[in-house]
């Protein structure tokens, strides 16, 4: 009895490191529940259809893709536990998180099991901390605003403007960096508005910006900040554009905002709304067939993510962290080679990426893109 | 001149929805002698009973409406005094005042889990187009929630001054044992003043969710502010109530525009203290005395 359930066991383990030469793990990391749940959820089911993808063209290295979800549940340190646990079960690489404040967190883990680690996560610093092994999927911050300055001088042609941040970190980031561009390109800001997170009651806010009469608004708040900001700036008949970066266009806003949304511009750095760029009206029409629902940014850059860690692991060859982040610092894939990275994009020394970016607007209640910025 | 209008305006609108979750503290007050700390709350909820009308059971708005005010009437009107303050009120009103701190929180939570952390969307009463008013563009939204505010608080000071029931309820809460052998049903007099309370919380989340979106912790925020309103103008008035949210909505607004944004939140305590200081009874408040 007892040799047979050795014999068995033997067989069983022999079995199971065979299927685990042939497969290829991968740890989905991201908020599937708790207040990131919408970015996290969009994040995953753009990971899944690469997964799909990737093993209809025959995976990495000729071996299949396992994909594991872990949720986070917006915890930084559960995210942290998530990432070990990961790591723990073989994941070759970890997508995710998206929120930094917990990417900020659990890249540590990735970093001292020399596992890489696709992140949606924008603040400045995730790359400014020396981790060779965390990369982006969008632009950071500190490039998405400077993006911003030649329509302000440009296209709007603006002499004076305002700003309306909340006095968060994130916000008082995008306000330093903006008013900085503004300095630079030679634009006076005539409104420094600040406001508290969670403020509610905007009217004093409003009725400074329209008292000091800018050509353009930067808008800088979270999403919540940013809807009761476009109702109250609908309700005094604030004249002038209002611009944001990323979140001021974003479904969650236009949703709270309604109509009050309406004719917000925003410049984003990757949008399911660019139809026009064959590989995101492909994946955006993919997308909405199987989940029933329009896809975010962040489904487009879970989607980027693997389909990276595809590409790249199949040009260093083998499975091996160090080889993919040697190979991956300074890389520039181009979407005539590499169609489903949708854009040409370059991953620099520190893992900041590089691609060209989008300005939208939203009309009928949607975001439209209306124009296109190169790459910086 | 059309900033100042603007934020004056904007400022009496918001004092005037303030000014009706503060009547409910006083109404509340003069019917179980308790504060009810869950007043922010049970101005959270019913925004969130009109969405369950609408997204579960595919109402329109107006019906919703209805169905939010009816809804709000039985749970934090009807059972909230059958569940929680009559069986607690007799141990104490120390007691009870733990107990709607309770009631606060499980509310907050509940909401929280079948709602989740985010704000919802809320559709508004009324248009929110601006006008032209002595030149100035000015909010309609505005304007017609400070008019509803205050008609409700006129129909409510009437009802309760020109009519038999009303007089009932003043007599009930003032000398419940002589009011009894006046023949007045006590007991009736209480269960209408937590009902008013609970329609007036409504109202004031039926005018304020459409612009401070639906979210389960709005009630801290309009919690906090109706109480000091409350206290400011005088706790055992509904007039004092009024001047109190008036009050705090318009100096909240003219501070953050005309001194500073970053303190605005301390406002409503700086003038809780000063009033504490000066004149403890409130603005419009009676001095009432109370043996231990």
């Amino acid at each position: 009895m007892k040799k047979s359930l050795v014999a068995i066991t033997a067989v069983l383990l022999a079995a199971g490191s065979a299927y685990a030469q042939d497969t290829v793990k991968l740890g989905m990391v991201a908020e599937l529940s708790g207040a990131g749940a919408p970015s996290g959820t969009n994040w995953r089911d753009g990971v899944k259809i690469a997964v799909e993808e990737i093993n209809a063209a025959g995976g990495i290295l000729k071996k299949k893709v396992e994909v594991t979800d872990y949720d986070t549940q917006t915890d930084p340190q559960v995210s942290r536990a998530m990432v070990q646990k990961a790591i723990d079960a073989g994941a070759f690489a970890i997508l995710g998180t998206v929120y930094s404040g917990s990417t900020l967190v659990n890249m540590l883990v990735a970093q001292q099991n020399s596992t890489p680690q696709f992140v949606g996560s924008e603040a400045p610093t995730i790359v400014q901390k020396g981790n060779p092994f965390v990369y982006r999927t969008s632009s950071g911050a500190q490039k998405g605003i400077p993006a911003l300055t030649p329509y302000f001088k440009d296209t709007l042609k603006a002499k004076k403007v305002g700003v309306a941040w909340v006095n968060n970190e994130f916000g008082k980031g995008g306000r330093n960096v903006f008013v900085e561009e503004m300095k630079k390109a030679g634009i006076e800001v005539v409104a420094d508005v600040a406001s508290e997170q969670a403020q509610t009651d905007y009217a004093s806010d409003v009725a400074k910006l329209k008292q000091a009469n800018p050509e353009a608004v930067f808008v800088y708040m979270n999403q919540e900040e940013s809807a009761r900001f476009l109702i109250e700036a609908k309700k005094q008949a604030l004249p002038m554009p209002l611009i944001g970066e990323v979140t001021l266009t974003e479904a969650k806003v236009i949703e709270l905002a309604g109509g009050a949304a309406e004719g917000a511009i925003a410049h984003v750095g990757v949008t399911a709304t660019a139809t026009d760029v064959p590989g995101i009206g492909a994946f955006a029409k993919k997308f909405e067939d199987t989940f029933k629902r329009k896809p975010t940014h962040d489904a487009i850059k879970g989607y980027v993510g693997a389909w990276a860690t595809k590409y790249v692991a199949d040009m260093v060859g083998k499975l091996d962290g160090e080889a993919f982040s040697k190979k991956i610092l300074g890389l520039c894939l181009k979407a005539a080679d590499y169609p489903k990275i949708l854009l040409d994009t370059c991953w620099d020394k520190t893992g900041e990426m590089s691609r060209p970016s989008f300005m939208v607007q939203v009309k009928n209640g949607a975001p439209v893109v209306i124009g296109t910025v190169p790459a910086n | 001149m059309s900033q100042f209008l603007q934020v004056l305006l904007s400022g009496l609108a918001t004092g005037s929805i303030y000014a009706l979750a503060a009547i409910g503290f006083a109404l509340v007050w003069q019917a179980a002698q308790t504060v009810n700390f869950a007043q922010g709350e049970f101005v959270m909820v019913p925004a969130f009973f009109v969405l369950i009308g609408m997204g579960f059971f595919g109402m329109p708005f107006w019906l919703a409406l209805a169905f939010g005010l009816a809804l709000s009437m039985l749970v934090l009107g009807y059972a909230f005094k059958k569940l929680i303050v009559e069986p607690i009120l007799p141990h104490g009103g120390i007691t009870l005042i733990i107990a709607t701190m309770a009631l606060a929180i499980l509310l907050k939570e509940t909401v929280k889990e079948f709602y989740s952390a985010e704000a919802q969307p809320f559709p508004a009463l009324f248009s929110n187009a601006p006008m032209n008013f002595f030149g100035a563009a000015v909010s309609i939204q505005d304007i017609l929630n400070l008019i509803v505010s205050l008609s409700i608080v006129v129909v409510l000071t009437l009802f309760l001054n020109r009519t038999r029931t009303g007089r009932s309820m003043q007599a009930a809460a003032q000398n419940p044992a002589v009011a009894e052998i006046l023949g007045v049903n006590v007991k009736r007099m209480v269960l209408y003043t937590f009902l008013i309370n609970a329609a007036l919380a409504s109202l004031a989340a039926f005018l304020i969710t459409p612009v401070y979106l639906a979210k389960f912790s709005n009630g801290e925020t309009i919690g906090l502010i109706a109480f000091i309103a409350a206290i400011v103008g005088g706790f055992n008035q509904i007039r004092g109530a009024l001047v109190g949210g008036l009050l705090i909505g318009v100096l909240d607004n003219l501070t953050a525009t005309y001194v500073t944004a970053q303190y605005r939140a301390a406002l409503p305590l700086v003038l809780l203290i000063i009033i504490i200081l000066v004149r403890p009874q409130g603005i419009m408040g009676t001095s009432e005395g109370r043996s231990v």
